[in-house]
């Protein structure tokens, strides 16, 4: 038997809604299947299961707010007997995982370990006296946040002091404090550098216009997705800024999952994962660039799309914006901007031409790279976006 | 009338002897209450006044005067049985146990046993092991009986007379240190119903329950605490049995923290069960483990200091409501 836990799906995460069951009590799951949705600051997520097996009992219910690691259902292994419930170890919260691990494996407990199954329930883990826990729901307090920021137990004191604070930043939504959090650590701990260039986008645009003569409106390649397409391909050729400043190490990832910043409707921003763009055609690129953007705006993400981001894209260009400056999302060690595609004097040979120009940025972590190795990418997007049928 | 320095045994005195007057069914039996006037002098004078066949010295037998008490209340007397301490009560258990909380139950109602027991209890005196305990909560076990624990001057009195109008068998135990204590007595106040505790001081940080002299030792610490600022709440709980579960919820509502005093030892104890029902009835008011001061463990010793050290006092009402207060 194993617990089926509250995943965490960001390092600033500290507990979600659950929302939706996809599965009930008694069905057969596979590994990778979405089993739950669950919402957090950054929308409506899928959580996916790590094993096969059988859904024994389902620990929590709809609407409920449950803590990173905490036990949303049982899964029995399909050896498994019924009986063996009885040997389930007492759940405990997990520390709160980094990154999501691919595996979650919960060692059988010996015989002499056994202990009277407990209810399951989170809460028991969090020490709050029952007065606190009282006030907290008149005033709306969530312990379990609550709980993460207190040394100590909760007693009606902290409730209260909790729910002045929450009083005086009305606006301050889930999303926001999110923002707050990781963007206040980016500026603390990463010093930046910032390299910006101009490229040349006349060449590309044209061709995309010849591309996209012969196709239906469906099939048309945007320019952002070019842009992405060119990125990816650039970050191929220097690797060193894809990957994670971590525990004072870099790490480069194999894998390039750009974080594409998306604006809300409702405000905010969110910058889900184009998973493995590096197996990605140019086709399969704008496809997968439209399906996370409506999914992103629908609230309907996958754990990994908001959890694997290994370098961020913001494109600002619709709104004008010349030059992006960004400030790197942790553990991320680098972010790529991109202003608007505008008609600009451009010297060619010794003549001066007008052309269609585009302002990339690159905001690099200087304890990862260097300036060179900024300098080394733009210049390789650069050459990539002169030549945009080898980007197909 | 009206008197600010009545001491506790005036009042108690004053109340049998008004009662005495009142209804010719009523009379006072035990050990050396009459020729002597009581072991702790509380019925000093009566003899003389209400003569031997109503103040009645009776020979060293616990079990046989209180089961003649039980007779004579079955038989629509209205007695006062007076034990000399609490200790020597349990001589007469069987009696007050088997017969005197049962009767009413056994008969299927038909008989009623309107029975006043009145013993000494309590430690502080250097009468060591066999005349010291506190055993009220023992008693508050017991369905049948009522449990009255008088600590002010003006229960004392009250409590008497409330005893002797009810029905059915009542205890009264008075602290033997509370005897010489003074306060103000007012005859013609209506007395507070047996079963209705008594907020004696108010406050908002924490409940401080007491009843008989640890009383008076609550209302000392709650004055400590007050200059550090602590602002204590002290109910005096006056019946253990029937507890007074409203208003003691009452003040779990408002301060959230809970203390109880007694001098019982903790086992099993009174505080025990009033803690059981601050759980069942108010667990979610609770913002901090409830805390007990209660007698060590042991048989009270005669040494003064040991004694002294295995009583509650003010000064561990005071570190115990510090403690309290840190479980912030």
């Amino acid at each position: 038997m194993s617990e089926f836990k509250m995943p965490s799906l960001g390092a600033d995460m500290e507990s979600a809604v659950l929302m939706e069951w996809l599965v009930k009590e008694g069905d057969r799951v596979k590994k990778g299947q979405v089993i739950a949705e669950v919402e957090t600051s950054k929308g409506v997520i899928e959580i996916e299961v790590f094993e096969d097996g059988i859904i024994e009992k389902i620990l929590v219910e709809i609407g409920t707010e449950c803590a990173v690691g905490m036990p949303l259902a049982l899964i029995r292994s399909k050896g498994e007997s019924v009986a063996e419930k009885e040997a389930e170890s007492k759940p405990e919260i997990a520390p709160e995982p980094e990154s999501q691990s691919s595996e979650i494996s919960e060692p059988e407990p010996s015989p002499e370990t056994k202990e009277v199954p407990q209810a399951v329930n989170a809460e028991k883990h969090i020490q709050a006296s029952p007065a606190a826990r009282k006030r907290a729901k008149e005033l709306g307090v969530d312990l379990a946040v609550l709980a993460s920021k207190t040394e100590g137990k909760i007693r009606i004191k902290q409730v209260e002091a909790a729910a002045e604070t929450k009083d005086k930043v009305p606006a301050m939504d889930g999303m926001r404090q999110a923002i707050a959090a990781a963007m206040s650590r980016s500026n603390r701990e990463i010093p930046h550098y910032y390299l910006s260039t101009s490229i040349n986008m006349t060449p590309s645009l044209q061709w995309l216009e010849e591309q996209n003569s012969n196709r239906t409106i469906q099939e048309r390649i945007l320019p952002a997705a070019l842009l992405i397409r060119a990125v990816v391909q650039a970050l191929g050729e220097v690797p060193e800024l894809n990957g994670f400043w971590q525990e004072d190490a870099q790490q480069v990832s194999k894998e390039i999952h750009p974080g594409i910043a998306i604006a809300l409707r409702k405000g905010g921003v969110i910058t889900p994962a184009l998973l493995d763009a590096q197996e990605m055609t140019l086709d399969e690129t704008m496809q997968a660039l439209g399906d996370l953007i409506s999914r992103a705006r629908a609230g309907k993400l996958r754990s990994a799309e908001v959890t694997k981001q290994t370098i961020t894209i913001t494109n600002l260009g619709d709104l004008g914006v010349e030059r992006v400056y960004g400030v790197i999302y942790p553990p991320q060690v680098a972010l790529i901007g991109l202003g608007r595609i505008a008609d600009a004097p451009w010297a060619e040979g010794d003549a001066l031409t007008v052309r269609k120009v585009i302002q990339a940025t690159i905001s690099g972590d200087h304890r990862a790279t260097d300036g060179r190795t900024g300098a080394l990418f733009l210049d390789k997007l650069n050459e990539l976006l002169q030549k945009p049928e080898e980007l197909l | 009338m009206m008197s600010k320095d009545t001491t506790y045994r005036e009042a108690v005195r004053l109340g049998i002897s008004e009662a005495m007057e009142q209804d010719e069914r009523v009379f006072l039996m035990g050990e050396d209450v009459g020729r002597y006037g009581g072991c702790f002098a509380v019925s000093m004078g009566l003899q003389e006044k209400f003569g031997t066949e109503r103040i009645i010295d009776t020979p060293l037998s616990e079990s046989a005067f209180t089961g003649a008490g039980i007779g004579a209340a079955m038989n629509g007397m209205r007695p006062i049985v007076e034990i000399m301490t609490v200790n020597f009560s349990l001589l007469a258990l069987d009696q007050i146990m088997n017969n005197a909380a049962t009767l009413l139950h056994m008969s299927g109602g038909q008989l009623n046993v309107p029975l006043v027991i009145r013993m000494a209890t309590g430690g502080g005196k250097q009468l060591a092991a066999q005349h010291s305990h506190s055993l009220e909560g023992w008693y508050a076990h017991i369905p049948g009986l009522k449990v009255l624990t008088p600590a002010t001057v003006q229960d004392a009195y009250d409590m008497l007379g409330l005893a002797l109008k009810d029905p059915d068998p009542v205890l009264i135990f008075e602290n033997s240190l509370l005897y010489n204590s003074k306060g103000l007595l007012d005859t013609s106040a209506s007395p507070l119903p047996i079963g209705k505790a008594l907020v004696l001081r108010s406050g908002k940080d924490l409940t401080i329950l007491a009843y008989g002299i640890n009383l008076f030792k609550a209302l000392d610490a709650a004055e400590t605490l007050a200059k550090e600022g602590i602002d204590a709440e002290v109910i005096d709980l006056r019946s253990l049995r029937p507890l007074d579960d409203e208003t003691i919820m009452a003040s779990v509502r408002k301060t959230h923290r809970v203390m109880i005093v007694d001098e019982g030892w903790k086992s099993g104890s009174i505080s025990a069960e009033i803690m059981a029902r601050i759980n069942e009835q108010a667990f979610y008011e609770l913002d901090a483990p409830m805390a007990r001061v209660c007698t060590v463990e042991v048989p009270l010793p005669y040494a003064k200091q040991l004694e002294d050290a295995a009583i509650p006092q003010p000064e561990k009402i005071v570190a115990a409501a510090r403690k309290l207060m840190e479980e912030a």
